[in-house]
């Protein structure tokens, strides 16, 4: 008989894991000390706290003054926030009209149910709650603008971060249908809109975004005929929505190629045809893939809407700028840029969430 | 054109796909060579032959998958032309299984069943779902309709992926390999689900190497290499009598 050859006495039955280490102890030793190195990265870090994040709070908080009119009221050590209160309804809503300024507030109030369908798609309701989002960009745009009844602002009041805001989300919800079109033409059979989808994408990565900002001041009221003539900000977004959607093309045609060929060809076999197989089978799961590049590009596009300052636009920066220029306020840039920055962090970093969330949520059945 | 070209069964006077002159190219290389082949309603067809021989190119004409150069392909009464209505009419009169099974990863398999019926044929979705699960009930796994096909197995997605093309209702399957990615314990099972359609009277062209199946189910057996249609007889005739030297040369290597 070969020593070889034998089996198990008996077959073993399934257990249950063993405990894992749980409680603080437990944690700390499995995520912050679980090496020598691990160990001393982390106490690097607690030391470069240590050393941070008293003095921003002694400087930002403890140490600072809130009340005054001019910088020279602020007579202690830390930041002068003196500014803040007679400021704020600037660097938010720019030149609008105070007593109009509801309009703005209405809009972006407006925004979460526009948002929420979208974002949330197991919302109950949200059939029909994606009608008001498809309404949202006409009834945002009403409102900041008027007619109708409701008294018109020019756009040359709109400034502050609510321009901002206005270009940015203008931009993010057209260059993404238009982005994925670009996409899908320059993966198209057609050489003509193949060639063409290339050459628009080629285009505006291969220059930058300030250059078109001139542009959509000064070069196209030269080209275009005068009973064109559209607004400036008009002019802006479109250019910021090209500018964006050829970016995302790329990210979107990236998630495409990553498909196997086998489910578009399956689609065709089953007779969905060229839209529908993309809509329903394609494009599902290529954007999928693409959501961070997505979100990255939003992310990117949002804090370039700053980019209208070399066009005379007043948004937030330019705002914020202009004011430590004053002489009552001069010096006070850090205070200001920490202030603007923390209104571009709270959205951005919330855009990366939710996209975090997205990814999670879209991973099933993998 | 010799006897061979013609259907072995059913009714011979409907024949269902009628091919005439087929070439097909890929850049220079003829991947397609002057195939004709008529097949009639009802006929089971197994295609075999060596690898890169065009029996895939071959089935993926049919549908479209591939275009062809030269020659007629006719399908259930349609020209094969560049008009994009009839390919599409084609597509929907016709199921393909892949080798790869291909079900759509982000959509359940019911959904996967379902999509067909409700885009292409309009179908209401209760009624796609009753029909999806018929079908998924027919293929023996109706308790698995609610889970995404990544969770599984090789032999249970493939057996989705034919209740998938069954779902509209097609007067030709076409097969293109569909055992060739399992581990050998799932090929019977998908093999029987196929041997049961096959009994209810389906035409079938299936490209497979799984020689009892074409013993079991076959009207006609052909035998393929290097673009062209080499051998084609009944079952019995191809594997006890081959009469080309290519054909007993593969057979001798695959049996
Ligand atoms: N898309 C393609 N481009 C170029 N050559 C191809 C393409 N598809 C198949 N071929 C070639 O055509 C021949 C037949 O391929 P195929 O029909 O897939 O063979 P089989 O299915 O019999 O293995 C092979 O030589 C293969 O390399
Ligand atoms: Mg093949």
């Amino acid at each position: 008989m070969s020593t070889f050859h034998r089996t198990t006495a008996e077959m073993v039955t399934p257990r249950p894991p063993p405990p894992l280490s749980r409680g603080v102890i437990g944690w700390l030793r499995a995520n912050l000390f679980s090496s020598w190195f691990n160990a001393a990265m982390t106490l690097l870090a607690v030391y470069l706290l240590w050393l941070l994040v008293p003095g921003i709070l002694r400087w930002g908080l403890l140490d600072a003054d809130f009340a005054g009119t001019t910088r020279f009221d602020c007579q202690s050590a830390g930041a002068c926030w003196a500014w803040v209160d007679q400021r704020i309804y600037q660097f938010l809503y720019g030149f609008y009209p105070p007593e109009q300024a509801w309009r703005v507030n209405l809009a972006l109030t407006l925004l979460i149910p526009a948002l929420l369908p979208v974002l949330f798609d197991r919302m109950p309701g949200a059939r029909w709650a994606r009608w008001f989002s498809l309404a949202y960009p006409f009834v945002a745009a009403f409102l900041l603008v008027g007619g109708y009844g409701l008294a018109e602002v020019p756009t040359d009041r709109f400034g502050g971060f609510m321009l901002n805001v206005a270009v940015g989300l203008a931009g993010i919800l057209l260059s993404l249908p238009f982005g994925i079109l670009l996409a899908l033409g320059r993966r198209s059979q057609l050489p003509l809109v193949r060639l063409l989808s290339t050459a628009f994408i080629e285009t505006f990565r291969g220059i930058p975004l300030v250059t078109f900002m001139f542009a959509a001041a000064l070069l196209l009221p030269i080209f275009l005929p005068p009973r064109f003539n559209l607004d400036l900000i008009m002019r802006v977004i479109i250019l910021v929505t090209m500018y964006a959607s050829a970016y995302i093309a790329e990210v979107v045609r990236g998630g495409l190629q990553s498909l196997p060929r086998g489910q578009y060809e399956a689609a065709q076999a089953l007779g969905l045809g060229y839209w529908r197989a993309m809509r329903l089978v394609i494009l599902p799961q290529a954007l999928k893939v693409s959501i961070p590049g997505i979100v990255n590009t939003f992310i990117a596009l949002f804090k370039d809407t700053t980019l209208v300052i070399v066009i005379g636009l007043f948004d937030i920066l330019n705002i914020g700028t202009s004011m430590i220029a004053n002489p009552n306020w001069l010096g006070l840039g850090t205070e200001v840029y920490a202030f603007i920055s923390i209104f571009f962090f709270v959205i951005c970093f919330a855009m990366s969430r939710y996209s975090l969330h997205l990814e999670r949520r879209l991973d099933v059945g993998r | 054109m010799s006897d061979a070209d013609q259907p072995r069964t059913g009714d011979g006077n409907a024949p269902i796909i009628e091919i005439r002159g087929l070439n097909k190219w890929y850049g220079g290389f003829h991947a397609l060579r002057d195939i004709n082949l008529t097949v009639g309603r009802g006929e089971r067809i197994v295609i075999c032959g060596p690898s890169g021989s065009g029996k895939s190119t071959l089935i993926r004409c049919i549908n479209r998958l591939e275009h062809h150069e030269q020659g007629t392909l006719m399908v259930d009464g349609t020209m094969l032309t560049n008009d994009v209505k009839n390919i599409e009419a084609i597509r929907s009169e016709v199921g393909m299984v892949f080798q790869q099974f291909n079900l759509f990863p982000h959509l359940t398999v019911l959904e996967n069943c379902t999509l067909a019926p409700i885009w292409v044929r309009r179908m209401p979705k209760a009624d796609a779902e009753r029909l999806a699960l018929e079908y998924l009930q027919r293929v023996h796994i109706p308790e698995q309709a609610h889970k995404y096909p990544g969770q599984l197995s090789g032999g249970q997605q493939q057996r989705v992926a034919i209740a998938r093309s069954l779902c509209m209702r097609p007067t030709i399957m076409l097969f293109d390999e569909p055992t060739s990615a399992l581990d050998p314990e799932m090929i019977k099972e998908v093999l029987e689900v196929m041997v049961d359609l096959a009994r209810s009277g389906m035409t079938m062209l299936v490209i497979t190497h799984e020689m009892g199946f074409a013993k079991e189910v076959a009207d006609r057996v052909i035998f393929m290499d290097e673009g062209q249609i080499v051998e084609a007889a009944a079952p019995a005739e191809f594997f006890t009598n081959p009469r080309s030297e290519r054909t007993k040369l593969f057979l001798s290597q695959i049996l």
